[in-house]
């Protein structure tokens, strides 16, 4: 068995073992948790706050609004929402993932660079990003690029790309220095300049470091796009179903459900992505000397 | 003819640290010269100077006759280090191809020339494989089959045996006589070996503690007869058994320690 389908088998069986412990807690724990000392060190387990897995699977086909025969599934809710999400995040990943190799380009290419922005990069990651949300919102309502208004999901992608840019920029830098002096010298030895440096020497060498990068990334940008939908107050994401359903959780239980599972899923597709690239990169990976 | 090199009056200082101070030497067309000293003599920092990887703090060199920045981006030289330094995600041909690739050469002529250098190191079937797929002695082949890649007429090493065994050490030996005989290329070679500048060399350059200067240079016994293309390694063996070969290591080893007192 290859190590890649090896992968899949373990993340079913631990997709698996979740559903089974979360039954076995029903099972065994008290309905009204476990209370020690008036401080509840364990949650309800009674069917309002943690439903049968059957009964939040079983939601999805049922409509949005109990009762309304017309409205559309929470599955289908859920699907749009989710893709919806996935769409701003891929596309925030990819925006970040240039920013992030550009400026990586620039830090390698000018040491100075490095020593004055490496800080702030850092830094940058440091403000909430439920501070930021709603800043790129209110500059983005202000902006028009020729003709085109500013529109909220744009808000989204933005976000998404600046939690997305960071692993980016540190792990392409990272990867683009990797090669050795001795390296770095032959190349130089035979009269390459930089450019072709980089793309005969830097680039390859960079796609150890660059692949798991990305991968954050990927998962930062979802992340980012739910947590930005949520702040800011857009609507057709996975972020706003998340917060709408929460609304009626105590009525509707296993409908807040549905939309975790669907950011859940949402973020193994995302990561999955990435693994296509790993494919695609395969003859680079064993790289690193 | 022009020498391969040419160093006049060579000086080198790093901050308060003399490395080399007012070296002169000559390196003939085809000549194989060996620079051997005691650690931190600065003979690769010579090696580095001609290589134009290193500016000279004062004096003059000349590769080929140009400054070695021009023989250096005119691909005059070929260069090959103590690691091997072959990119894994090549295959051994495209590692042998890299100079040429560097500087654009088609990829049709690129392949036959990474073909011949790699039947002339002995190393054709296996053209195909991943660099990590050889020994260490295969890798180091594949090294100098790259460095020879632009047809230089000078090539420069820096221990490239220096991490192999004994046995790998000789065998390379024989074939690097009998690979530099059949391209006709100078060679500048930094070893830390007595045996091996001697048997290598037509001349063994011997140098001084830092601040690095030239001792002495000492008649080295590089076994070329009329004939060099066909030099088996039992000649390079013969060479080790002679006494000639002897006596030159014990001139380079007197000269070493005259370099300390």
């Amino acid at each position: 068995m290859g190590s890649r389908s090896r992968t899949v088998v373990t993340t079913v069986a631990a997709f698996v073992l979740l559903i089974v412990l979360w039954e076995l807690a029903k099972l065994v724990l008290p309905p009204g948790g476990v209370t020690v000392g008036g401080t509840r060190v364990l949650p309800r387990t009674d069917n309002a706050a943690m439903p049968h897995v059957w009964t939040v699977l079983g939601r999805l086909t049922e409509p949005e609004v109990a009762g309304a025969a017309t409205t559309r599934t929470v599955g289908a809710a859920v699907a749009s929402g989710a893709l919806f999400t996935l769409g701003l995040a891929m596309g925030g990943l990819l925006l970040g993932g240039v920013l992030g190799v550009l400026l990586a380009l620039v830090m390698q290419r000018f040491r100075l660079v490095e020593r004055a922005a490496l800080p702030y990069v850092v830094a940058s990651q440091t403000v909430p990003l439920i501070a930021i949300a709603p800043l790129v919102a209110g500059w983005g309502g202000n902006i028009a690029i020729l003709g085109w208004s500013w529109q909220p999901w744009a808000s989204v992608m933005v976000i998404a790309s600046y939690l997305a840019f960071f692993p980016i920029a540190v792990g392409m830098l990272r990867g683009l220095t990797s090669p050795v002096s001795a390296d770095v010298e032959l190349f130089r030895a035979m009269a390459s300049g930089w450019w072709t440096t980089l793309v005969r020497l830097r680039l390859p060498a960079s796609v150890p470091h660059v692949v798991p990068a990305v991968r954050l990334a990927a998962a930062a940008a979802v992340v980012g796009a739910i947590v930005a939908e949520i702040s800011t107050g857009t609507r057709g994401g996975i972020g706003r179903l998340i917060i709408e359903y929460a609304q009626s959780a105590t009525g509707d239980p296993s409908r807040m459900y549905t939309a975790i599972l669907g950011a859940a899923v949402l973020g193994l597709v995302a990561a999955g992505a990435v693994g296509l690239l790993d494919v695609g990169l395969r003859r680079y990976r064993g790289s690193v000397r | 003819m022009t020498a391969a090199v040419a160093l006049a009056g060579v000086d080198k200082r790093f901050g308060d640290v003399h490395a080399l101070d007012g070296i002169d030497l000559e390196v003939g067309p085809g000549e194989f010269v060996s620079l051997i000293g005691p650690s931190g003599c600065g003979k690769s920092t010579l090696l580095r100077v001609v290589a134009d990887l290193e500016q000279p703090t004062g004096g003059a060199a000349l590769v080929g006759g140009k400054s070695p920045q021009q023989a250096r981006l005119d691909q005059d030289y070929g260069i090959a280090f103590q690691q091997a330094g072959l990119l894994e995600w090549r295959t051994v041909a495209e590692n042998v191809e890299l100079p040429l690739h560097v500087h654009g050469v088609g990829k049709v002529e690129r392949r036959a020339r990474a073909t011949d250098l790699l039947t002339l190191v002995g190393l054709h079937e296996f053209a195909g494989s991943r660099p990590s797929e050889l020994s260490g002695g295969m890798q180091q082949r594949v090294a100098i089959a790259r460095a020879l890649a632009p047809s230089p007429r000078l090539l420069l090493m820096d221990e490239p045996f220096g991490a192999l065994d004994e046995m790998t050490r000789e065998r390379m030996q024989a074939e690097l006589l009998r690979i530099i005989g059949e391209t006709g290329a100078a060679v500048l070679f930094v070893t830390h070996s007595i045996p091996e500048a001697v048997v290598l060399s037509d001349r063994v350059v011997v140098m001084s503690p830092r601040p690095g200067r030239i001792t002495e240079i000492v008649p080295g016994c590089r076994p070329v007869d009329g004939a060099a293309t066909d030099l088996a390694p039992a000649d390079v063996e013969d060479v080790r058994e002679s006494g000639a070969f002897f006596s030159a290591i014990t001139a380079v080893r007197e000269a070493l320690r005259k370099g300390h007192e």
